[in-house]
């Protein structure tokens, strides 16, 4: 009996992400819930700028490119114009928290009924490991060498506390993708925000603890250990709105 | 009996799939492939259970099928 098997929306493109990257393992998930929910040809996903820029070349989707930070914007009017169509968006924490901040508060107050995917690994991937809004307290980026000092650079953002307090959204949840036990919760979880969008109508939105460990300069598998073991304590996994 | 089907010019040998295995079946190859990865390999095949616990933690989807 086959019990897994590479998901047909995946195209046979080898993903670009450096090795023991998790952004791969949120791509997987994504297409097994939209091939389980049946709703591949009426998904349009919006790629962020980060690494997940190309995300587009490995769902077998509809997809559209966004300009950094304006997935939520881009998406919202995709959504109004095609109001039949599962809309997400999948984005990093710079392009989210930071330069998209603004777009990612004011369409979860509006309550577009949209499914975010957030991928929080608390660094600027792409641009080889500046800190984020999402970089820990002592922990050393490229623009915090001696690690995040509050005095300077501000605390951490929490992003699912904060949009939590908002009126418009439906669901908010914070998962990790740092073992095989997170993953399985992810996927439910992930599911969950997507049924939000199809059943009611309704904005959702959930953070991805995954890693970079290029940019930590961590092993593969260090780098997972350290989000169930460090992030979480800044990060709690749960979720924040029902 | 059990079977971990692993496409080799996927695999970047990040060991994610070795070091989450309960039975530790994997090893990495010493020929590399087509990108220059040291892909995995499982010697003893016999010995998988088929939990898929190695293809639910491999970011590149290498790990393509598992049958039990
Ligand atoms: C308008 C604009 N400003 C800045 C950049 C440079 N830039 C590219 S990606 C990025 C941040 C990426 O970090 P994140 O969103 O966390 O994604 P990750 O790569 O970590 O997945 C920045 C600042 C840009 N491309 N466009
Ligand atoms: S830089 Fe970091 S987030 Fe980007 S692909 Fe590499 S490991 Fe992943
Ligand atoms: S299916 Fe389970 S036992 Fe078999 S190789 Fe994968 S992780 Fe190991
Ligand atoms: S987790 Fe995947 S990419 Fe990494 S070594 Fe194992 S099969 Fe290769
Ligand atoms: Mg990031």
């Amino acid at each position: 009996m086959r019990v897994f098997e590479r998901p047909k929306m995946l195209k046979d493109k080898v993903f670009h992400y450096c090795p023991g990257c998790t952004h791969g393992i949120v791509h997987r998930l994504v297409a097994e819930i939209i091939e389980e929910m049946e709703i591949r040809e009426r998904t349009v996903g919006v790629c962020p700028v980060g690494c997940a820029v190309l995300a587009y070349d490995y769902l077998d989707i509809d997809m559209q490119e966004a300009s950094h930070g304006r997935a939520p914007a881009v998406a919202t009017g995709i959504k109004r114009v095609l109001p039949d169509r599962v809309v997400f968006t999948y984005q990093g924490d710079g392009d989210l928290a930071a330069i998209g901040m603004t777009e990612t508060v004011h369409t979860a107050a509006r309550g577009e009924p949209l499914t975010v995917i957030f991928i929080n690994n608390a660094i600027y991937g792409m641009t080889n490991g500046q800190m984020a809004p999402t970089t820990l307290l002592g922990q050393r980026t490229q623009t915090t060498p001696y690690g995040r000092n509050a005095a300077k650079e501000g605390y951490p953002i929490k992003v699912c506390e904060m949009l939590a307090t908002l009126d418009g959204p439906s669901y908010i949840a914070r998962v990790s993708v740092g073992s095989y036990k997170s993953i399985l919760n992810a996927r439910k979880v992930l599911r969950e925000a997507f049924r939000r969008q199809i059943e009611e109508n309704a904005y959702a939105l959930v953070e991805v603890l995954s890693t970079c460990p290029t940019n930590w300069s961590m092993k593969p598998r260090d780098a997972m250990d350290w989000i169930e073991n460090e992030m979480q304590e800044t990060f709690p996994v749960g979720i924040f709105k029902e | 009996m059990a079977e971990v089907i692993i496409d080799r010019e996927r695999c970047k040998g990040c060991l994610l799939c070795a070091s989450f295995c309960p039975k530790q079946l994997f090893t990495l190859s010493d020929k590399f492939n087509s990108s220059g990865y040291y892909p995995v390999e499982i010697k003893e095949m016999e010995k998988c259970s088929g939990c898929a616990v190695c293809a639910t933690v491999c970011p590149d989807v290498a790990i393509t099928a598992v049958d039990r």
